[in-house]
């Protein structure tokens, strides 16, 4: 089984994201749709909660090295997005949609949660 | 079956012949009114010469005459004493689409045996029919019989039966079949029949029988009864011919009997066996129960809660039936394998992959393996299925060695193991024991908080949250003895991470071989049993499940079975999105999604369809498609009260995706 640890994700990650060449300015708007066209709702949800096939992405996801990193080289349950099928620049796009999702509620303030 | 005796004179056989006669000398007789002789007009054209000599008077008098009244089929009819044999034990329905190859056994059910123990539940689909039976045991413990058309009926119903086989589930299926190749009627029921009906389900049945006689379809009748009912159990089928239906009972001085039916005793753990378990078991340091159609009974969660805490051992239930209490604070998740030095896997259906991990993501998209327990783990199994695997279908899945292997029935071993392992137990180990516990629920009570963390992601999403979903139809259930009968699709197990699971009625399990297409026609076979026993029944149904065969509904509206059903819609084919994703991942090419949401051929959109709509044409309430979360309660409160007042209803549901 390969794994990937977190630390090498940050390493490689580093590499991966000066390699592209310096970022634009990420669209959380673009980012919205890019999510659904390149299929992430898929497994973690429209907005990136997370389910019994995927872990949630949002609110608070990864930073965008390690984000980039793992998107690119899983081994988990998720099969790899290489850039010739998810650009940079969509994945920066899809990575600030993410960072715009607002925090959950707190489920003790869930009536329905508490029943 | 060959039709021995000619008797009585005028015969299913001489009957259409004479119909046939009859209608080919119909088809050219001109019309004549009152018998009236037509009139010669003048400038008429000269009268036609005929075509053909004058009728004699044999055929004016068969043409023009009062038919004679055709002489009745003396003595009893053979399917009225199939019948007998039926009502002597117990079944309560026949959930069937009718069919000419069963119409004598149609028949006599319904006046002979006046439409009860078993009544004819009119169906639209076969597999909607063994669906409902595959339900309807999960709840009464009891099975029902399908009729099927010989051939295409059994056809349809294939899927069914597959998903009963599976699951372990008995169904008696009797298909309808016209043997007597020279005599049986041409055309359409001969391409009704076959040699041998039942070779299509043989490979995921427990056993099947061509019956040539009344005395033998006795036996037949009680034999698959009685094997259907041993556990481990399955679907049976019996073809009937039409001929044995139809023709009277004979008198050549054989009396009929019905047999008594004696239940078998279930098969139990061998004593070596199950104390050799109960040893591992008592000298663990951190035993694991997993448990997959281990309770067949309420008596079986009763005892597996009776062993679980005798360990003071975490309970992993697989779902193929409500095996374990969600609120007790034994229930572990899956990972709790990890740290597991004994394994006791109760009526798995997939051991491997209790203790080993497949992911789909290796090298050329071939999947790679990984152990999920430490290596010196022992591994003890409680099987029936091992008493019933057969070659064909891949059902029981791949091989896992296992240290003690016992080829038995789990809730029946169960009370001996307990035993076995009470005597086993140490003193020096009893203090470590009431440790574990104690870690348990502390372990129990984190996991809690995290899942309802959880459940709180994408709350206010539109579409609705499957967590959401849930919860707001558990919020209008509570109050009442419910029961969900399906959860079809995937909503993230939801409803049985939070809603509070105790009784074997609370969770049926899956479809078994999952087949889609098994949530709808099984939930209102469950509704049906909790219907006689008062219950409240609800169903998580998803889209594509329902498209399958929706002609249930009708049946369910029909018979007025009260169900709840609520739309997990999701406008897809979801596991399949994925699986063509993973693979346009694997071969670096974008996934072509064709102006919908999943990759072409994966969507149900475009356009979109209207459930609600679609249901209430068949008789329901339905109300849909709801988007807005917080309207979606208000919406199922209606529901509810129409089901309580004895209708079916269905609230159409736009869902996230899982």
């Amino acid at each position: 089984m390969r794994f990937v640890s977190v630390r090498g994700l940050a390493a490689l990650a580093a590499g991966l994201v000066l390699g592209c060449g310096g970022a634009l300015a990420a669209s959380a708007e673009k980012g919205k749709i890019a999510f659904v066209q390149h299929g992430c709702w898929q497994c973690h949800g429209f907005q990136g909660q997370g389910g019994v096939t995927g872990p949630k992405l949002a609110p608070e996801p990864l930073p965008l090295e390690t984000f980039t990193a793992f998107v690119r080289t899983s081994n988990r349950t998720m099969p790899p997005y290489m850039e010739a099928i998810l650009s940079n620049e969509d994945l920066a796009d899809i990575h600030a949609y993410l960072e715009t999702l607002p925090k959950a509620p707190d489920p003790k303030s869930i009536p329905l949660l508490n029943q | 079956m060959a039709r021995k005796d000619p008797r009585p004179e005028v015969n299913r056989r001489k009957f259409l012949a004479g119909v046939a006669v009859a209608g080919a000398a119909t088809a050219v007789t001109p019309p004549v009114a009152n018998g009236a002789t037509p009139a010669t007009l003048p400038n008429a054209e000269p009268p036609r010469r005929p075509s053909a000599l004058p009728p004699n008077m044999h055929v004016a008098a068969a043409e023009t005459a009062t038919p004679k009244e055709l002489p009745r089929i003396g003595g009893v009819a053979g399917s009225d004493f199939m019948v007998d044999v039926i009502k002597t034990l117990d079944i309560k329905y026949c959930p069937s689409n009718c069919a000419s190859s069963f119409r004598a056994i149609h028949e006599s059910l319904i006046n002979y045996g006046g439409n009860k123990m078993p009544e004819f539940l009119t169906c639209t689909h076969e597999e909607s029919a063994v669906g409902m039976a595959h339900g309807y045991f999960k709840i009464a413990g009891k099975p029902l019989i399908s009729l099927c058309h010989g051939t295409v009926g059994l056809q349809h119903a294939t899927m069914a039966v597959y998903n009963a086989w599976c699951d372990r589930v008995p169904v008696i299926v009797i298909g309808g079949n016209d043997l007597d190749a020279a005599h049986r009627p041409p055309g359409v029921p001969t391409f009704h029949s076959a040699q041998d009906i039942n070779a299509i389900v043989r490979d995921y049945t427990k056993w099947d029988d061509t019956p040539v006689g009344l005395q033998h379809f006795a036996q037949s009748f009680v034999r698959a009864y009685k094997i259907s009912m041993t556990p481990p159990y399955g679907p049976v089928a019996i073809s009937l011919d039409a001929g044995l239906q139809q023709e009277p009972i004979k008198g050549n001085g054989e009396k009929l009997q019905i047999p008594r039916y004696v239940a078998s005793s279930p098969p139990q753990g061998d004593t070596g066996a199950v104390k050799e378990a109960a040893r591992l078991l008592a000298n663990a340091q951190n035993p694991i129960i997993v448990a997959d159609r281990a309770a067949r009974t309420e008596n079986g969660v009763r005892l597996l809660v009776q062993l679980a805490e005798l360990l003071q051992a975490g309970v992993i239930d697989q779902g193929g039936r409500m095996n374990f209490p969600k609120t007790h604070y034994l229930s572990r998740p899956a990972t709790a394998v990890s740290n597991a030095d004994v394994v006791l896997g109760l009526e798995l259906s997939d051991f491997w992959a209790v203790v080993n991990a497949y992911t789909d993501n290796g090298e050329h998209g071939i999947g790679v393996n990984s152990t999920r327990v430490k290596p010196d783990t022992k591994l003890i199994s409680i099987n029936s299925s091992e008493l019933l695997t057969k070659a064909n279908y891949q059902d029981f899945q791949r091989f896992q060695t296992v240290d003690v292997s016992m080829p038995a029935d789990a809730e029946s071993t169960l009370p001996a193991l307990i035993e076995a392992v009470r005597s086993a137990i140490p003193n020096d180990r009893k203090a470590a024991i009431e440790k574990r516990g104690e870690a348990a629920k502390k372990a129990f009570a984190e996991a809690r908080e995290r899942t309802k963390q959880a459940a709180a992601l994408a709350w206010d999403a539109s579409p609705i949250s499957t967590a959401r979903l849930v919860m707001e139809t558990f919020a209008q259930i509570k109050g009442l003895d419910w029961s969900l009968v399906a959860s079809s699709g995937n909503v993230s197990n939801w409803p049985n991470r939070l809603w509070p699971m105790e009784k074997h009625y609370h969770w049926l399990g899956a479809s078994g071989g999952y087949g889609v297409g098994y949530g709808a026609p099984a939930s209102v076979g469950a509704a049906l049993a909790n219907r006689d026993l008062g219950r409240f029944s609800v169903s998580i149904q998803s889209d594509g499940d329902l498209m399958y065969a929706p002609g249930v509904l009708w049946t369910a509206a029909k018979h007025k079975i009260p169900l709840l059903a609520v739309m997990h819609n999701n406008r897809g084919y979801h596991q399949e999105v994925m699986h063509v994703q993973r693979l346009s991942n694997f071969r670096n090419r974008v996934a072509s999604l064709g102006g919908d949401m999943g990759p072409i051929g994966t969507s149900i959109q475009n356009p979109d369809i209207e459930y609600h709509k679609l249901a209430e044409s068949m008789g329901w309430w339905a109300k849909g498609p709801i988007t807005d979360p917080d309207k979606l309660g208000a919406v199922i409160k209606e529901a509810v009260a129409v089901v309580k007042s004895g209708q079916p209803a269905l609230v159409n549901v736009w869902t996230q995706p899982r």
